[in-house]
């Protein structure tokens, strides 16, 4: 029995009702609730020590459906409410949940429903010269006809007072970076508040899955992030296999986690080097990332690709490891090691880095709960998620075999961040170890049929920045009528607006930096 | 501090000539573009890059020409942070409507003459994302283009190629 179910059907009773037709995979939990309740179920899970990982909208003509889905260790539980066309409101879950703030105004932008009692009524990824009844999600709405500009301002939270002066950043920031303002409020070097603003990079990827066939999707989810390739693509094919009930065959699930160690080390290792490089250490970033460049390498001369992009399919993998590469990676993991640990041995006695990364951009484990923060960033502080044990696909389900360490620290502070990578790269080459040695035989692809109509399917996967959850829906004809992506910086973000405040203005690069969140991924 | 200097020494120069495979090529492309740099920039080449609206692979690809394989500082050429001191523009794509303005703004800011390359398919033609409401397609749709770098995303290499190809275009 579930945690998280006995606690919404103790706290609702008859008002909460399950239904099973939506094939979900069995950690996940489906449950509508009526209207006037949604806020109260959002009070029973907070109750039951809940986070609330993602809040979406669907329309289902003449209504819209509001989810919300909420994680406890390996339980999701998603609720589901209806709202009319007529009076498209819903009771706002800010109140109880942080990260919903975001997720709402969003919601509000892009769909037209509107979260009542919620504190910020200004549009989120819609730019003010949107008009105003361009609501992107609706099925009504012409997506490939270019919108006209309109007249609009938008307001950015001000402070006032002897000495405050203010400092956009961005859209178009110095280093090769993507898009995004920051406009930061300061008194002297400290700062007292950060405001940012994202959506630069939107480019309808939600409604793009809507035109797009089931089988050519995970493309699209294999660039929401570029540098998230493998995961994005992964978690799509897996809530697509988990609509149709296809199980790849053994070989290809094990490949699969092979790539998304791959892609974690190349990252990490990407991200260290640039968090020693803004503390101006840039030796960090130049060994580091000709570390980085041999993964990429033998990525493209193995799998095909550098970043492992389109390399998994629905219903398996499209590129197989043969005994000559199984030697390679090896022999190469055996040199990457020697030469990180004599890195991470430099990094860990240099007190002039240790000064600037230690008590820098503090995320506080109550804060970052509260945030509902995911992935390196909730590690870092004091967080023990990792989708890989709590929502584990094989191979990761064989727990006693693989024995997972889950690095997790309290100070939230950059280093904790670098530090948590630093134990990531370490455990990804233990486990691309493991799986090497025990790869198991058989096919690397399996057959999948395209998903009937009106089912759901869901997946968690963790990315290298954290989890990543798709959830997918067919329509009548069954074709995708909605895929909801959710990448780690839809939240993530809002940490980092929490984490810079009372630290100096140029420290932002940094924290920044160790936070690593991304734009794209968020902008969708 | 005697860790790094030996780490420093150890590692020694890894900067490469010539690589293997697709990247063979890279040696006559490296010696051409040294001498066009210098024939045609003064032996100084300022790069702009700017995201018009990708999805960070292109980024990544863009940021290990600076790693110390590739190195691309050797032949002269060095990215800048202003498009004020940018010869060049180095656009990656789609275009979002939402970056459309930041874009002209950028390539207005940036002094004539200058050239702009649009990478990555996205920026060739709008790629997976095609033309929408919110993403209108290549940079060509926005600004003009002087020379195209395919690939999703393209390669280190394949980014050098088209630098001196846009550089020679001139």
């Amino acid at each position: 029995m579930s945690l998280l179910k006995d606690a919404i059907i103790s706290a609702l009773g008859e008002d909460v009702k399950f239904r099973e037709n939506y094939q979900y995979p069995a950690s996940v939990v489906f449950c509508t609730v009526p209207k006037a309740k949604f806020a109260e179920a959002a009070k029973a899970m907070k109750k039951a020590y809940a986070l609330l990982a993602a809040e979406w909208v669907t329309e289902e003509t003449p209504c819209f459906g509001i989810f919300a889905c909420y994680r406890w260790g390996s339980e999701y539980l998603i609720v589901k409410t209806l709202t009319t066309t007529d009076d498209p409101t819903f009771p706002t879950l800010t109140k109880k949940y942080l990260p919903a703030y975001r997720f709402e105004r969003q919601m509000n932008s892009l769909m037209g429903v509107v979260p009542e009692g919620h504190p910020d009524p200004r549009p989120w990824i819609k730019f003010e010269d949107w008009p105003q009844d361009a609501w992107p999600l609706r099925k009504s709405f012409d997506a490939s006809s270019p919108m006209p500009r309109v007249e609009g301002e938008y307001r950015w939270a001000r402070a006032e007072g002897e000495g405050v002066y203010e400092i956009p950043v961005g859209p178009v920031h110095t280093g090769i970076i993507e898009p995004g303002h920051f406009r930061f409020q300061a008194v002297g070097e400290q700062i007292i508040n950060l405001e940012e603003r994202l959506g630069y990079v939107h480019k309808g990827i939600e409604k793009r899955f809507e035109s797009m066939r089931w089988e050519d999707g995970f493309r699209l989810a294999g660039r929401v992030s570029g540098d998230t390739t493998v995961a994005h693509g992964l978690a799509y094919c897996m809530a697509l296999e988990s609509m149709t009930g296809c199980i790849p065959p053994e070989r290809a699930l094990w490949l699969r986690a092979l790539f998304l160690e791959r892609e974690r080390i190349a990252n990490h290792l990407g991200d260290i080097g640039a968090i020693c490089n803004d503390a101006a250490f840039a030796f960090m970033l130049y060994q580091l990332m000709r570390l980085k460049e041999g993964i990429l390498r033998t990525n493209s001369e193995l799998l095909g690709h550098r970043f492992i992009m389109d390399r998994i399919i629905p219903g398996g993998v499209a590129v197989d490891i043969d005994v000559k590469g199984k030697e390679k990676i090896l022999s190469e993991l055996k040199w990457l090691e020697k030469e990180f640990e004599k890195l991470v041995t430099i990094y860990d006695e240099n007190p002039s880095l240790e000064d600037r990364v230690r008590d820098t951009g503090v995320l506080l484990p109550e804060k970052a709960r509260e945030l509902c923060a995911v992935g390196i960033v909730a590690r870092a502080s004091g967080m023990n998620l990792d989708c890989r044990i709590f929502n584990s696909f094989p191979p990761y389900n064989q727990y006693d075999r693989i024995e997972l360490d889950v690095p997790v620290l309290i100070t939230g502070d950059v280093h904790a961040r670098t530090w948590v990578r630093i134990h990531e790269v370490r455990e990804s080459i233990r486990i691309i170890r493991w799986l090497l040695d025990n790869l198991p035989d058989g096919n690397i692809s399996g057959t999948i049929d395209p998903p009937s109509s009106e089912k759901a399917g869901f997946a968690a996967v963790e990315g290298w920045r954290g989890e990543i959850i798709y959830w997918l829906q067919s329509g009548p004809a069954g074709e995708i009528n909605r895929c909801m992506v959710r990448d780690p910086s839809s939240i993530n973000w809002l940490g980092l607006e929490q984490a810079i405040q009372g630290n100096i203005v140029p420290d932002f690069p940094l924290c920044n930096k160790s936070f690593n969140q991304s734009y794209s991924g968020h902008d969708l | 501090m005697i860790r790094i200097l030996r780490q420093i020494f150890s590692t020694g120069i890894v900067t490469e000539d010539v690589l293997g495979q697709e990247e063979s090529n890279i040696k006559v492309v490296g010696d051409r573009l040294e001498e066009t740099v210098k024939k045609r920039f003064r032996g100084s080449l300022a790069i702009r890059q700017v995201d018009a609206g990708s999805c960070n692979g292109c980024e990544l690809e863009i940021n290990a020409l600076n790693n110390p394989i590739y190195n691309c500082e050797r032949y002269g050429i060095h990215f800048t942070a202003s498009p004020r001191f940018a010869d060049m523009l180095l656009v990656t794509g789609p275009v979002s409507r939402n970056m459309e303005i930041a874009l002209r703004r950028t390539y207005d800011a940036t002094p004539t003459p200058k050239l702009v390359v649009a990478v990555g398919d996205c920026g060739c033609n709008g790629g997976i994302f095609g033309e929408t409401y919110a993403s209108l397609g290549g940079i060509d749709k926005v600004i003009p283009v002087d020379a195209y770098i395919s690939g999703c995303p393209p390669t280190p290499a394949a980014l050098l190629n088209g630098i001196l190809r846009a550089i020679e275009g001139k």
